[in-house]
């Protein structure tokens, strides 16, 4: 087994193992305890933790600090980085704190426009994007190059991660564009929260058939609804998200005080079937606001106990 | 064409309230285009201001001009005998007109008379959109002759980002995702293999980043 970083993430993929990530998104103040208690609640059942970077552009204690304290507790964090906040100069800065604390897993994204956020009113940056964010890391740890060309100083050791939305249209360029990750550098996948079934595994099926799931892990997205109304939420009102209208019915078929746990039981049933499409090599659990049932979720999938590597 | 919308009157007026004597300026060029600060433009604003100040019961006096361009010294030096009549001028030329009128009457105030938008074309009556950012650096050969830079609301030069949704932009409903245009013109044009040659990190310092620009053309210089 060849391992490009010390990520404990990399040596569970490369080990053959089915991975488990979940996330955290950081509070809206500087109180670490919420960050530390949501790791607490989940830290036993996954194998690394994404912090979001000011997730929907709303303002939020920085991702990197957030790591930081994973770190500290032991755990291993994967840093998201998106290219909206910062030009060249401060990405590779980033990277190179987040390297000196020992990060080393890495979340490459163009995030969310800001208009979505509490700065509705500010800039956006852009100077990369996420592609090119892919190579800037790798380029930083494979040559020890910054983009400027000089040698960088104990160079990052960075998995690199990306997120891909077989759900975004046109539908036609969503395996070329994994394909266009792969080829940047991207060494692992999460996808966009997955509740059509179906459609992923056409995703996966294109992708496997230019052979791109030996290339690449890629780890399903799943988020857990909490209620009918969330579900017609994420259908209606966010971009980019393929919510089949048996699923909303099914949680508003059922009193509102069954839907959460029903929620759950679509999650876990939707893991249970992911399991057996070739490619899937892990889950990214994105229990938003609910961490408290990640456990639950990883334990009845039958994911658990996590493998020591 | 730049393209440029009239300030609200409101704040022309908060902006020549000091003044007796206002000259209104228009330019003849792409701001009469899109019908922001052409001739036609200077008139119902100078009627506007008038009908405002006899309200008001203020003596002000609000006369007109359009010229051909703001952007040329030829066309400024037409209004080289009148200008010490003014207290003012407001130009209803693009930013560009106004500043270089006022780099030329540095004794007279400026102001400007219309919000300068972006470079664009007529897409429709009454409805003008954006095309170019004049990053310096055209990409459009890559892209099937369409600007990501200026067209993507994320200006991603790999996209199309998780976001495009039926075709349009996350950030609005009505707005058509940039990449869906280049990929749907790529197929259109049998190059969609194109889209999968990755963009490589693109060179700012030609755009704004690089500071205030300038074209330098020895052979036409005189």
């Amino acid at each position: 087994m060849k391992l490009n970083t010390p990520s404990k993430l990399e040596k569970i993929l490369k080990s053959g193992h089915i991975a488990v990530t979940s996330e955290v998104g950081p509070p809206r103040g500087s109180d670490p305890d919420a960050i530390t208690k949501k790791a607490e609640m989940i830290k036993n059942y996954v194998d690394a933790i994404n912090i979001t970077d000011n997730q929907t552009s709303v303002t939020r204690l920085c991702s990197l600090a957030a790591c930081i304290r994973l770190k500290l507790m032991g755990l291993e964090p994967v840093l998201q980085m998106v290219t909206r906040d910062r030009n060249r100069i401060a990405l590779q800065s980033d990277i190179l704190g987040a390297a000196s604390f020992d990060i080393y897993n890495i979340l490459c994204l163009s995030g969310d426009h800001q208009s979505f956020g509490d700065c509705g009113s500010g800039q956006n940056v852009h100077d990369l994007d996420s592609m090119q964010l892919i190579q800037t890391v790798r380029r930083m740890r494979d040559e020890g190059k910054f983009l400027g060309g000089d040698d960088i100083g104990r160079p990052p050791q960075m998995f690199v991660g990306a997120a891909a939305n077989p759900f975004a249209d046109p539908f036609e360029i969503r395996v070329p564009r994994l394909a266009k990750k792969i080829a940047a550098g991207v060494e692992f996948i999460q996808t966009q929260c997955i509740y059509n079934l179906d459609k992923f595994e056409e995703w996966m099926k294109l992708a496997r058939d230019r052979g791109l799931h030996e290339k690449v892990f890629i780890l399903a997205g799943l988020t857990p609804m909490k209620s009918a109304g969330m579900a017609r939420y994420m259908k209606n009102k966010v971009p980019g998200m393929d919510v089949p209208d048996e699923v909303v019915k099914r949680l508003s078929d059922i009193p509102k005080e069954k839907q959460a746990e029903e929620g759950i039981n679509i999650c876990i049933e939707s893991i249970e079937r992911l399991k057996g499409v070739e490619g899937v090599r892990g889950f990214h659990i994105m229990a938003i606001e609910w961490e408290e049932k990640v456990s639950e979720i990883v334990k009845r999938a039958g994911l658990y106990p996590r493998p020591e590597v | 064409m730049i393209v440029a919308e009239k300030k609200p009157i409101e704040e022309i007026i908060a902006q020549i309230s000091e003044y007796k004597n206002i000259l209104i300026l228009g330019c003849n060029e792409c701001v009469t285009v899109c019908e922001a600060g052409g001739k036609k433009e200077v008139g119902l604003l100078a009627s506007a201001l008038r009908m405002y100040f006899i309200n008001a019961g203020k003596e002000v006096k609000i006369d007109e001009r359009t010229l051909e361009r703001q952007c040329d010294h030829e066309y400024l030096d037409e209004i080289r005998d009148i200008v010490d009549r003014y207290d003012a001028i407001v130009s209803l030329a693009c930013g560009v007109g106004v500043q270089f009128t006022a780099e030329k009457y540095q004794n007279t105030p400026l102001l400007p008379g219309v919000n300068t938008c972006f470079l664009g074309v007529t897409e429709d009556r009454g409805l003008w959109t954006e095309r170019c950012q004049a990053c310096g650096q055209c990409l459009l050969a890559s892209t099937g002759g369409i600007c990501p830079v200026s067209r993507c609301a994320k200006r991603i030069l790999n996209g199309p980002c998780g976001g495009s949704t039926k075709g349009k932009c996350e950030i609005n409903a009505e707005l058509d995702c940039a990449w869906q245009l280049i990929i749907d013109r790529l197929k259109a044009l049998g190059r969609l293999d194109e889209y999968e040659k990755i963009t490589p990190i693109k060179d700012w310092s030609k755009d704004r980043a690089g500071g205030p620009r300038k074209v330098v053309r020895e052979d036409v210089q005189i």
